[in-house]
């Protein structure tokens, strides 16, 4: 098992924020909105440096997406900002026409995503955000693991013509990816090969799924865990060479079951290479209040069920 | 442009609604027809624009349709003015056309610049437009055209309030007053109360105008123009008749969208002359 260590905890909306201000930097036609949650989606920094090129919407999520929609004719690059849950549900018509059926180059950047948002408890814990947004054609959907390729991502983005939908989240967590990584959009970054097990986790749930890689090498389980950052478009090539090798997949994910990643990859193998697969998702529940790592332990997404799906999935190889 | 010349463009444009809607049997001939003669005058006389068209619409004047089932008069009005052959209209709302029922940019239809149809977005959609003329330093207006019952949906009254805001003063809303929506009349679906007292109170400039007289569109679009760049957005009330120009179509809901059979066709054309040639 490949060693990952970590010197700070960072939340991936700072990874955000300082990825906003670079690409601003880089592009002149990277703009902002913000549906009043400046702090919370760290973008004090942009405003400050690019105080012209950033529109407050107040709490109005609906024109927020019209207005960037519509920035995008003269050539503006629009970064829309608020939490994942209005990011998505709350203005899912408005991104269906205005955006992805008219094909604009709006960014959808979104905090707050899934259980870890915690103490505000369901009505903000969105957790059918992939599934909405990977649905709609054209939309690239991607949802990092830490600050670095949040950041990365960010900065990538800008460069992407067409709408894309990006998640992050609140509480801090290990920052385990190099600085200035390179991001690829679609590209799965490999964290670590092995032969028994293909681990596919995304966002928060990737350091997840290399703490209990640690835990199966120590039982000799040797897990290949690959860290899939873009949902959509799919790496569908690295997926399908991993399960070549392991013959057996776990998907990680903090969304519900039905609609996310593990939905994706099971369609893969099923239309592939059929393997046996086991989700660690939440099983078709709201969330609740809690702190994060409490929810996270409560709803089956911790390392431990980790381990436990993957001892499953491997009795289940014939 | 002459009115005179104007009104015969109008005369075809509503020949071309008509015939378009017949054709495929389906489709929004009301409302299309009462907003004919201000699309022409839009098109025709007001605006500054390319038909070779530019999604980006840099240095010109630039038009939103938000309330998109009137896609009949807005086709007609985009190939009469040159983005497409007229011949093209003979393909509304039928397979693998460019034209489709509600207004895409999806099959790159020139002179489509948003996808509309579920109402209430464009507003949103054309004060984005605006806000980017302004950072590219670019004088042109932007338009946008509404229907009044889409001023039910909420998103309108979130961009009401965020336009005054912003001080988005290179922006002309047009609200077609027909007092019809599918049910029935607007007063009696969902009454929308004192609408220039409404956006006053919003902060827009609000001026009024007959929709169906084209000396009169010339005159309020006009009028709208020079208040433009004074800090406000401005908010034009044109009263129109649904179905105008067709006698059995107009001053009811009925019309709404549903298509004339092979008689009705021949009373509505008999009633329009023919002034720039049938597609």
């Amino acid at each position: 098992m490949t060693k990952y260590s970590y010197t700070e905890k960072k939340d991936t909306r700072s990874g955000f924020g300082a990825g906003l201000v670079e690409a601003a930097r880089k592009n002149e036609n990277v703009v902002a909105l913000c549906a009043d949650l400046i702090g919370s989606l760290k973008m004090d920094a942009f405003i400050k440096e690019f105080p012209e090129r950033f529109t407050q919407v107040g709490i109005a999520e609906a024109n927020m997406m019209g207005i960037a929609a519509g920035m995008t004719i003269g050539g503006g690059i629009p970064f829309t900002g608020t939490f994942a849950n209005f990011s998505t549900g709350r203005v899912y018509d408005q991104i269906r026409q205005s955006i992805a059926y008219s094909e604009k180059n709006v960014k959808i950047c979104a905090s707050h995503a899934g259980l870890t948002l915690g103490e505000d408890g369901a009505t903000h814990q969105i957790l059918e955000d992939i599934g909405m947004m990977k649905m709609l054609p054209g939309m690239v959907v991607i949802n990092p693991c830490d600050y670095n390729q949040t950041k990365a991502a960010t900065i990538a983005i800008a460069d992407y013509k067409g709408p894309v939908y990006l998640r992050f989240g609140r509480p801090v967590i290990p920052v385990f990816t190099p600085e200035d990584q390179p991001f690829e959009i679609g590209k799965a970054w490999m964290v670590n090969e092995g032969t028994d097990v293909t681990i596919v986790a995304t966002g928060h749930m990737v350091w997840e799924a290399i703490l209990a890689g640690e835990i199966l090498a120590a039982d000799g389980i040797d897990a290949e865990i690959i860290n899939i950052h873009t949902i959509k478009p799919l790496d569908t090539a690295a997926i399908l060479h991993s399960i070549a090798k392991t013959r057996c997949v776990v998907s990680a994910e903090e969304h519900n079951r039905i609609g996310g990643l593990g939905d994706s990859i099971s369609q893969l193998i099923v239309t592939n290479d059929l393997v046996p697969q086991e989700y660690v998702s939440v099983n078709d529940s709201f969330g609740e209040s809690g702190q994060p790592a409490e929810l996270m332990k409560k709803y089956g997404l911790d390392a431990g069920a980790i381990v436990a799906a993957v001892k499953k999935v491997i009795s289940r190889k014939g | 442009m002459q009115v005179q010349e104007l009104e015969k463009i109008s005369s075809q444009v509503r020949r071309d609604i008509v015939r378009m809607v017949h054709c495929c049997q389906s489709g929004h001939p009301g409302g299309s027809l009462g907003c004919a003669d201000f699309l022409v005058a839009l098109y025709f006389n007001e605006m500054s624009h390319d038909p070779s068209f530019n999604m980006n619409a840099l240095n010109e004047d630039v038009f939103f349709l938000s309330n998109g089932h009137i896609s009949p008069v807005f086709y007609s009005v985009l190939a009469r003015s040159g983005y497409f052959d007229p011949k093209e209209l003979s393909t509304f709302r039928k397979i693998n056309s460019r034209l489709q029922g509600h207004p895409a940019t999806h099959e790159h239809l020139p002179g489509i610049r948003i996808a509309s149809g579920s109402l209430g977005q464009g507003l949103s959609v054309a004060i984005g437009a605006a806000i980017t003329k302004k950072r590219n330093k670019d004088p042109h207006l932007v338009y946008t055209l509404h229907g009044d019952g889409e001023l039910q949906e909420g998103q309108i009254w979130e961009a009401a309030m965020f336009a005054p805001h912003h001080k988005i003063d290179n922006l002309i809303m047009t609200i077609d007053v027909n007092g019809q929506q599918i049910d029935g009349p607007v007063e009696k679906i969902m009454s929308l109360g004192n609408l220039r007292a409404k956006f006053e109170a919003f902060g827009w400039e609000v001026i009024t105008s007959e929709g169906n007289d084209m000396s009169a569109i010339v005159k309020a679009l006009q009028l709208a123009k020079q208040l433009s760049g004074k800090g406000k957005p401005v908010c034009n009330l044109m009263s129109t008749q649904m179905g105008y120009g067709v006698d059995f179509m107009m001053g009811s809901h009925k019309w709404h969208g549903v298509a004339p059979n092979n008689d009705q066709l021949a009373s509505a054309l008999a009633q329009l002359p023919e002034t720039l040639g049938d597609y």
